[in-house]
């Protein structure tokens, strides 16, 4: 576990870069994560993002299936939006732990 | 010095030979990991492995009730071989099986193998086995790109961080 200052917060992080604290989030955080991995974000993937994050605080699972399936955007889209990283640069850029799905 | 930079894999050939439910969802479920991480995937299937991307046999795989050892019935007592060679045992225990994936989460064949082209993996045929089978490409999912020859998938396995994979 490590600090990191993220958009002027100090905040907890994982050894791979994801939040410890999902609590700890903010559009600011996610806007600077996402420049990082070179994402510029959109409304669309803060629609994205917001839903991650209430399935996550509701504990339920994640896969790039469930997202597909959520009205918010297909699969297609998903890639689209979070190239090369579908689940894996979309939670961290929601804060959430690092997605433990294989699917 | 020793340099201890990471070398992360760049493309995956995975090459689906058997047309049991458990090899094809093996080949599927590493394909679209691969595509998910952000690996360059091709996915070939051959042999019997065209099962699992023949419109009518994709969404109804089996996997054997006979010659599988490792086989339990519910509760985990061993899959006696001979109920196994029963007419129906083996559409039963396969149709339970799927049902149990589904349960999981896992997508059937003909989604799965849409996802996999919808995060910009490709799906190929092997020439010799449509010919073999005297199948045509309209009898192949729609999410086949190509019927190739394994000369032409070897084309496909270029540069140094590429991996071969059989399953």
């Amino acid at each position: 576990m490590a600090e990191k200052t993220i958009a002027g917060t100090q905040v907890k992080v994982t050894e791979d870069g994801y939040l410890e604290d999902m609590t700890q989030w903010n559009e600011e955080i996610a806007r600077e994560i996402a420049k990082e991995i070179g994402i510029e974000l959109t409304d669309k993937h803060f629609e994205v993002i917001n839903y991650l994050r209430e399935k996550t605080f509701a504990k339920e699972a994640l896969t790039i299936r469930s997202v597909g399936k959520s009205g918010i955007v297909d699969i297609k889209q998903l890639y689209a939006l979070f190239p090369k990283g579908p689940l894996k640069f979309s939670s961290k850029i929601a804060g959430i732990p690092k997605p433990t799905s294989c699917i | 010095m020793e340099t201890k930079e990471k070398k992360p894999l760049e493309k995956v050939c995975i090459i689906c030979a058997k047309g049991n439910l458990e090899d094809v969802y093996a080949s599927l479920v590493m394909a679209n990991g691969a595509v998910m991480e952000g690996i360059e995937t091709n996915l070939f299937f051959t042999f019997f492995g065209l099962e699992g991307i023949t419109k009518k046999s994709m969404n109804r795989l089996h996997t054997a009730t006979t010659g599988n050892p490792a086989m339990k019935m519910p509760g985990g007592l061993p899959f006696p071989t001979m109920l196994g060679g029963l007419p129906g045992v083996e559409s039963a225990v396969s149709s339970m099986m799927r049902k149990q994936m589904d349960e999981l989460g896992m997508p059937p064949v003909d989604e799965f193998l849409e996802m996999i082209s919808a995060g910009g993996g490709t799906i190929y045929a092997c020439k010799l086995a449509v010919d073999m089978f005297k199948l045509k490409k309209e009898d192949l999912s729609d999410e086949v790109k190509d019927i190739i020859t394994i000369g032409e998938f070897y084309e496909l396995c270029d540069g140094d961080r590429t991996q071969i994979i059989f399953t």
